[in-house]
């Protein structure tokens, strides 16, 4: 199954504020206890959107000016802490295609990846630029152009740096690897044949 | 040309170079759990594509697992689902389950190690960011996501961009009442959250030449908290010993020939590193949390910081906001500050040697009024040597709730969970807001016998000054 080439993401943004984003904000542990990710989306970033008594607090996601955002902005060290995939199935499954910060936490990055999610890295002034304008108009039409690696909304733009492999592969449509890595199994074969401790 | 344990490790688990110009990367060993692997097998079955090498995947059950109640279905439905889920999935696809009926559960991060699984220049992968604990042994163990759970088991291999490597190199000795826990608060203090991203962290020099293995594993087990994927201690006597005579280490008369092959892993004396720290030893004092990442730490005999003195507007509002949710005051000292639950476990300190250490100053001691105190061994196998060595005994009698194997409230999937703004002193990781199960609960990360040290005053408090901890040998 061929996959998309995703060259550039647009739509509406909302800018989450704060540096040092863990999983466990994104996705409180309590909500991985499931055997798939179907309705993920509506766990995300649930303790601090929600009050004790689940009814929305204030968080940007709440805000209804930005219900329909497809892109996310953040600060540094975005998605540090677990491994766990259910923070970008989250964020995907709630609605958002792309995430721009100004630095990502490398398990997080490369599960998005793996997601078709590019994450695209941006100096903490060129963020503000762009939460400035949504600000200004929330309906301004935010583009991640992964070609060009600049972040575009309105008449404006600011460099957007995504990583060379992960780049390649979402451009390329090979984001998802299990089709060629499995080409290479009977590489797998011999390679593992050679080291004494898989030979059993 | 000289190369690092990396370099080594990394050369001979290359497969090849794919498109867009990452490794394919052979992982020898994979270890799995309930939380992140059921939807794998999900994705596997979809994909129609079978577990290429079954013998090489190794599961066990951790996260979910009620330290209360080992009699089935479990009180939590869901967890019961998982359970039965991870269980269903091993016996359809052929991979070894370590299930509580085993005797050898516990939490993945331990059960490698100790059924001799985790070994010196081999590749791991699990899907869990603490699987960077068995670079311990000279392994190159990554955490990974699901849709790589599901790439290993289909294919044995990852698609993965190399590290560089930073050598942290720590010589000396450690004070009396200083502890692995505090090298890596220290270091993950120093560097930060975030210093670690891209690299894989080499822990080396005479101070981690001098660690056990089970010191080592602590060290390493946090090396994701400073953003770092890998962290690893070059193999030597220490690493060969431990893993003599385990149930999945090579057998046969050549232990010598295994031992020589392992060693020669090891980083080569004079290979290049793309970055160096040195650190002494006797700088380390034992260290504690007092913000909401494992960054925000200071020694015990430090006070809380004040966002007036912060050196950047980034600092600051940083400051204030884990201050906010801790509810401390800033400028105040950290000692004396209430508890309300000490917490003694988890992959970081969840071993004999944590537990040992603990019971041997906390016998005849009391846990202080109002202190709910927990101990979770972190493996049925540590829980069963426990017993065998009285340490449950001690412990029960000082007034902790002595617990069956599992994660528990280190991250309280399970039914152990912070209440309410209650304040743990904790031998775990991480101390992110809501980690240990309550949305106002907060955590202070500290050395297990910190945490005994805590739960016995009822506040935070220097173990070295409520125990005879000893004299620092001044030189």
């Amino acid at each position: 199954m061929a996959l998309a080439k995703i060259t550039s993401i647009t739509g509406p943004a909302v800018t989450v504020p704060g540096n040092d984003i863990d999983t466990d904000r994104i996705i409180p542990a309590r909500f991985m206890k499931c055997v798939t990710f179907d309705g993920l989306g509506e766990y995300l970033f649930y303790d601090v959107r929600k009050d004790a008594d689940g009814n929305d607090g204030s968080h940007p996601l709440n805000d209804e000016r930005f219900k329909s955002a497809t892109v996310l902005l953040s600060g540094a060290n975005f998605g540090c802490g677990s491994s766990r995939e259910h923070a970008p199935q989250a964020i995907q499954k709630y609605g958002f295609r792309g995430v721009v910060a100004e630095s990502f936490a490398e398990i997080f990055f490369g599960n998005c990846t793996t997601l078709g999610i590019p994450c695209a890295v941006a100096t903490r002034a060129d963020i503000a630029k762009v939460t400035a304008a949504i600000e200004a108009d929330p309906t301004v039409e935010v583009t991640i152009d992964l070609g060009d690696q600049v972040v575009r909304f309105g008449s404006e733009s600011i460099p957007a740096e995504i990583r060379g492999s992960a780049r390649d592969a979402l451009i390329n449509g090979r984001w998802d690897a299990i089709a060629e890595l499995h080409e290479g199994v009977p590489q797998v074969r011999s390679v593992s044949a050679g080291l004494a401790y898989m030979a059993t | 040309m000289a190369k690092s344990l990396f370099e080594k490790v990394w050369d001979t688990h290359t497969v090849r170079t794919l498109a867009n110009g990452q490794t394919q990367l052979l992982i020898g060993t994979h270890l799995i759990h309930e939380v992140t692997s059921p939807q794998a097998f999900g994705m596997l079955r979809d994909l129609n594509l079978p577990v290429l090498m079954p013998t090489r995947t190794f599961a066990t059950v951790d996260h979910i697992v009620p330290t209360d109640q080992f009699v089935e279905p479990y009180a939590d439905p869901l967890a019961q689902a998982m359970m039965d889920e991870l269980r269903k999935n091993c016996a359809d696809n052929n991979v070894t389950f370590f299930d509580r009926e085993s005797g050898k559960q516990g939490i993945v991060h331990i059960v490698g190690p100790e059924q001799g699984i985790t070994q010196p220049g081999t590749t791991i992968a699990c899907g869990d960011s603490h699987t960077s604990t068995h670079g311990a042994f000279g392994a190159i163990a990554f955490g990974i996501g699901t849709t790589q759970i599901r790439d290993v088991l289909a294919t044995q291999t990852m698609a993965l961009g190399k590290l560089k490597v930073r050598r942290i190199e720590v010589n000396g000795e450690l004070h009396p009442g200083v502890y692995a826990k505090d090298v890596i608060l220290h270091v993950i203090a120093q560097l930060g959250v975030s210093g670690g991203t891209g690299y894989a962290y080499e822990f080396a020099g005479t101070l981690f030449e001098s660690f056990s293995m089970e010191q080592r594993m602590t060290v390493c087990n946090m090396s994701i908290e400073g953003g770092a994927r890998v962290g690893y201690v070059n193999p030597d006597q220490t690493t060969v010993d431990y893993l003599q005579g385990r149930p999945y280490s090579p057998t046969g008369s050549d232990w010598d020939a295994v031992a020589e092959r392992w060693l020669g892993f090891a980083s080569d004396v004079d290979c290049s590193y793309d970055d160096v720290v040195v650190i002494d030893a006797a700088d380390i004092a034992p260290s504690v949390t007092w913000g909401i990442n494992p960054g925000q730490g200071i020694t015990i005999d430090q006070s809380i910081p004040d966002p007036a003195t912060a050196t950047s507007e980034d600092e600051k509002t940083s400051i204030l906001e884990a201050l906010e949710y801790m509810k401390l005051t800033p400028g105040a000292p950290i000692k004396g500050t209430p508890i309300n639950v000490a917490f003694l476990g988890s992959c970081t300190n969840g071993r004999l040697s944590d537990f040992r250490e603990v019971a041997k100053f906390i016998a005849g001691r009391k846990v202080a009024a109002g202190v709910k105190a927990i101990a979770v061994p972190g493996s049925q196998i540590v829980a069963a040597q426990c017993e065998k060595e009285g340490i449950d005994k001690v412990l029960l009698a000082a007034g902790f709730e002595w617990r069956a194997a599992g994660c528990s409230m280190c991250l309280a999937m399970n039914p152990d969970k912070l209440i309410g703004d209650q304040l743990c002193a904790s031998s775990s990781n991480r101390n992110f807001k809501g980690r240990q199960g309550s949305t106002t609960g907060r955590t202070v990360l500290m050395s297990p016998l910190m945490v005994a040290a805590a739960a016995v005053t009822g506040h935070v408090a220097d173990a070295r000054e409520v125990f005879e901890v000893g004299e620092p040998v001044l030189a």
